[in-house]
C-alpha cells in the first residue's frame, strides 16, 4: 500500500519540540542563562555580532543559546532579526586612533610611541587543558590593575609610515552615503566600502583559508602585521539638519592594518600598501584574515596579475557569506524529486542508447571475426533494467 | 509568553521594502526576462529555501488574496507547508490547495497541471537566475552577454549534447528565450512544464533572494525553449499512466515500493491527482485495491 509522504504540519511541530528538548539537554543540569553566555562565551558573542552585523551582546548571546551553540545558525538568527530593523543613520568613520586601547601590538617595529601592549591574548598560553576549569567553586585569577593608564593617544603604525610617504595614503571616505550591502545588491567592480562590508560580514573560516592561501603562494604579497589593536571606540553620527556630530556610544572593536610590499609601477612609486581588517569585539583571527584578503583583492587596482582565488572579487565576495552559503548548500535537503525523476529518465535512456551502440559494435566486430576465424565467445554483460 | 508574530509588519516586510520590491517587479514586467537586481533582505528562512519567492509574495500579498504554495507540485511537502504557515501567521491570509481558487501561487520546481487564468499570479522560487552561469562563472561577463544578446554559447552547449548523445540531454531548467530578447532560466522546473510558460494568461514572477535578482514574464508573452530545426524541443513522456488517477498526460513522480525493483508512478501535482480521483478517475493501483476489497 502506497502512503504519500506527507511532511505535514504535525511533523514540523514535533520537530520543533524535539529541538527544544535537545537544546535544554539533561534537566538535572541547570539551564544556561543568556547573561552567562554573554559574559563567559564572549568570543563566540563577538563572532556572532560581527558576522551577524549587529552590535548587541545580549541578542548575540540569546542567538547562541537558541542555536545550541551553532555559531553560523546564531549569525543567521541575528541577521534575520536585523532585517526587520529600520536604518536610522549611518555613522561617521570610526577614529580608531582615539581608541581606548586594551591591546595594541606591532610586528613591524620593536618599539613605538605608546609601546607594545599585550593585553588579553591566548597567543602565549601553552595549550594545555586546564583541568581546574572543570572544578566548581575555584577562585579564578584576576589581573592586577596597573598604576599608570594607557596613553590615550596611540598613533597608528600606518600613520607613522605615512609621515615618510612610505605607505600609500589612506583613502578619505567620500562625502556621500556609504554603500549598504544589506540594502543594495552586490555589484561589480566592487567599491572598497562594498568589499570591506562583505569581508566584515564574511565567514571567518572562509576568509582564514583564503588568507592562508595567499601566504602559501596563491597570490602572496609579503604582509607584515603593521598593527593590531583592540579596544573601545566612540561611534558618532551626524543627524540631518544638525551641523555637529553626536556620540551615540562606545563599541569594542578589533582592527588590523597589514602592511604589504609593493614594488611600484608606472603610476605609483615603490611603497607599502595596506590591507585592512575590522570586526566587532575581540576577533583577531578574523581581522587578520580579512586584511590579507582585502589586500589580495586589490590586485587589479594595483596592476598586479590576477591569478588566484583570493584575488578574484567575484569569487571571494559572492562566496564569503556563510548565511548564504549555508542556506544554499543545505537546500539540497529539500525535495528535488521532480528534477531527479527527469534525470532518472534521461540516464536510463542514455544507458539504453549506450548499450545499443556497444551491441552494434560487438556485432560488427564478431561479424568481422566470423569471416576470418571461429565465432567470438565474448559474453555481453546485461545491465539490469527497470524501465 | 508573548505572541511570536505580534511585533512584525503585515506579511513580515516593512512597507518601504515592499515598495522597493514592487518597483523591481514593475521594471521586470516592463523588460520581460531581464534580471533586475534588487536589495534582497535577509528573511527568517534560509537562502535557497525560497527567500526570493517569499519576498515577492510578501510584497504583493493583500488581505483579499488567496494563497497556494506548492513544492514539487505538492501542497503537503515540508517546505510548502512551512512557507504557507509563514504567511498564515504573518499575513493572516486565506490559503487553498485549489489552483483555480488561488489569486497567488508560490511554487518551487513545478507549474500546476491545471491551466492558469488572467488575474492570477504565479511566483517562482529561483535558486540560480542566470541561465548562462554554468557556462560563464563571472557575473560581469554574463551581464554583457545579455546586453549584446550574445547567446551562441548556449546554442553550442545544446549542440554538443546532440553531437555526443544524438539529442539534447537537458531535462530541467531548460533554457528559454523570452519575447525573443532575453535568455531566461525557467528555474529548475522539468522541461515538461516549459510550454506552459508560453502565452500564459497569468503573471509569472521570479524571485532569487540569495542572488538578489527579480525577473518576470508578463501575460501572453512568448516563451520559446531553445532548439534546432532538425532537433525540435520535446517534453518528457511516460509509457505508463498515473497509478492513482490514471492520467496519461501529467508529470509523474516515481515512488519506490521495495528493494526488488517495485515502482509506482503518481502525479507530481497532488491537487490535480486528488481532484481526478474524486471525479472517479482511477489508476491501475487504485483499481487493484478496489478489486481486493470486493
Amino acid at each position: 500500500m502506497y502512503v504519500a509522504v506527507k511532511g505535514g504540519e504535525k511533523a514540523i511541530r514535533n520537530s520543533h519540540a524535539l529541538i527544544s528538548e535537545e537544546r535544554r539537554g539533561d534537566l538535572e543540569v541547570p539551564e544556561l542563562t543568556v547573561e552567562q553566555i554573554r559574559e563567559q562565551m564572549s568570543l563566540s558573542v563577538d563572532r556572532v555580532m560581527t558576522e551577524g552585523s549587529i552590535y548587541d551582546r545580549n541578542l548575540a548571546a540569546l542567538a547562541i543559546k537558541q542555536a545550541q551553540g551553532d555559531l553560523v545558525e546564531a549569525i543567521f538568527l541575528l541577521r534575520a532579526f536585523r532585517a526587520t530593523l529600520p536604518r536610522l543613520a549611518h555613522s561617521l568613520p570610526l577614529d580608531t586612533a582615539k581608541m581606548q586601547v586594551q591591546r595594541r601590538i606591532s610586528a613591524s617595529y620593536k618599539d613605538l610611541p605608546g609601546g607594545q601592549i599585550l593585553g588579553p591574548t591566548y597567543d602565549y598560553t601553552h595549550r594545555l587543558l586546564d583541568f581546574n576549569l572543570a572544578l566548581d567553586g575555584m577562585e579564578r585569577e584576576q589581573a592586577v590593575v596597573a598604576d599608570q593608564g594607557v596613553d590615550p593617544h596611540l598613533p597608528r603604525v600606518a600613520d607613522v609610515l605615512n609621515h615618510e610617504g612610505l605607505i600609500e595614503p589612506e583613502q578619505q571616505g567620500a562625502a556621500q552615503e556609504p554603500f549598504d550591502l544589506t540594502r543594495q545588491p552586490m555589484s561589480f567592480p566592487a567599491s572598497r566600502d562594498q568589499r570591506l562590508q562583505a569581508l566584515a560580514r564574511g565567514d571567518e573560516g572562509f576568509l582564514l583559508a583564503l588568507g592562508y592561501s595567499t601566504q602559501r603562494g596563491y597570490g602572496g604579497n609579503h604582509p607584515f602585521a603593521g598593527e593590531i589593536r583592540l579596544g573601545e571606540v566612540e561611534v558618532w553620527i551626524q543627524p540631518e539638519g544638525l551641523d555637529f556630530a553626536v556620540s551615540i556610544g562606545d563599541i569594542k572593536v578589533s582592527e588590523c592594518q597589514m602592511i604589504n610590499q609593493f614594488k611600484g609601477n608606472a603610476e605609483h612609486p615603490p611603497q607599502f600598501t595596506r590591507g585592512y581588517g575590522l570586526a566587532f569585539g575581540h576577533s583577531e583571527r578574523k581581522t587578520m584574515a580579512m586584511a590579507l584578503v582585502d589586500r589580495a583583492l586589490r590586485a587589479p587596482e594595483l596592476g598586479e596579475s590576477v591569478r588566484f582565488p583570493a584575488q578574484q572579487p567575484e569569487f571571494v565576495l559572492y562566496h564569503s557569506d556563510n548565511v548564504e552559503a549555508s542556506g544554499f548548500v543545505q537546500h539540497l535537503k529539500l525535495p528535488h524529486y521532480v528534477d531527479f525523476q527527469a534525470e532518472l529518465q534521461l540516464v536510463r535512456q542514455l544507458r539504453q542508447e549506450h548499450q545499443a551502440k556497444q551491441r552494434d559494435k560487438q556485432q560488427a566486430a564478431s561479424q568481422g571475426a566470423d569471416s576470418a576465424q571461429a565465432p567470438s565467445t565474448a559474453s555481453q554483460s546485461q545491465e539490469p533494467n527497470h524501465v | 509568553m508573548c505572541k511570536p508574530y505580534s511585533g512584525y509588519n503585515y506579511a513580515y516586510l516593512d512597507e518601504q521594502t515592499k515598495r522597493m520590491i514592487r518597483r523591481a517587479l514593475l521594471k521586470a514586467l516592463a523588460i520581460p526576462g531581464y534580471q533586475v537586481p534588487f536589495g534582497s533582505r535577509e528573511m527568517p528562512l534560509p537562502y535557497g529555501w525560497g527567500t526570493g519567492g517569499v519576498q515577492i509574495t510578501a510584497a504583493i500579498l493583500g488581505p483579499k488574496d488567496v494563497l497556494k504554495v506548492i513544492d514539487q507540485g505538492a501542497d503537503d511537502t515540508t517546505n510548502a507547508v512551512s512557507i504557507r504557515r509563514f504567511f498564515e501567521n504573518l499575513a493572516q491570509v486565506k490559503t487553498t490547495e485549489d489552483p483555480r481558487a488561488a489569486t497567488l501561487i508560490q511554487t518551487r520546481h513545478r507549474i500546476p497541471e491545471m491551466p492558469l487564468q488572467e488575474q492570477q499570479v504565479l511566483v517562482y522560487q529561483v535558486p540560480q537566475p542566470e541561465p548562462l552561469r554554468s557556462l560563464e562563472s563571472s557575473e560581469q561577463e554574463t551581464r554583457k552577454m545579455h546586453g549584446y544578446s550574445e547567446y551562441g554559447l548556449m546554442q553550442v552547449r545544446l549542440y554538443e549534447d546532440i553531437a555526443r548523445f544524438g539529442h539534447i540531454a537537458t531535462t530541467y531548467g531548460y533554457p528559454v528565450m523570452v519575447n525573443e530578447r532575453y535568455l531566461m532560466s525557467p528555474t529548475p522546473i522539468p522541461k515538461f512544464d516549459n510550454p506552459k510558460m508560453h502565452l500564459n494568461p497569468c503573471i509569472q514572477l521570479f524571485g532569487a533572494g540569495r542572488e538578489k535578482r527579480i525577473y518576470a514574464v508578463p501575460p501572453y508573452t512568448q516563451v520559446r525553449s531553445l532548439d534546432f530545426d532538425d532537433h525540435p524541443f520535446s517534453i518528457q513522456t511516460w509509457p505508463q499512466a498515473c497509478d492513482l488517477c490514471g492520467d496519461q498526460h501529467s508529470y509523474l513522480d516515481e515512488v519506490v515500493l521495495d528493494d526488488q525493483g517495485g515502482r509506482m508512478f503518481v502525479c507530481s501535482d497532488s491537487f490535480h491527482c486528488q481532484s481526478r480521483q474524486q471525479q472517479g478517475h482511477l489508476g491501475a493501483r487504485q483499481r487493484q485495491e478496489e478489486q481486493a476489497h470486493d
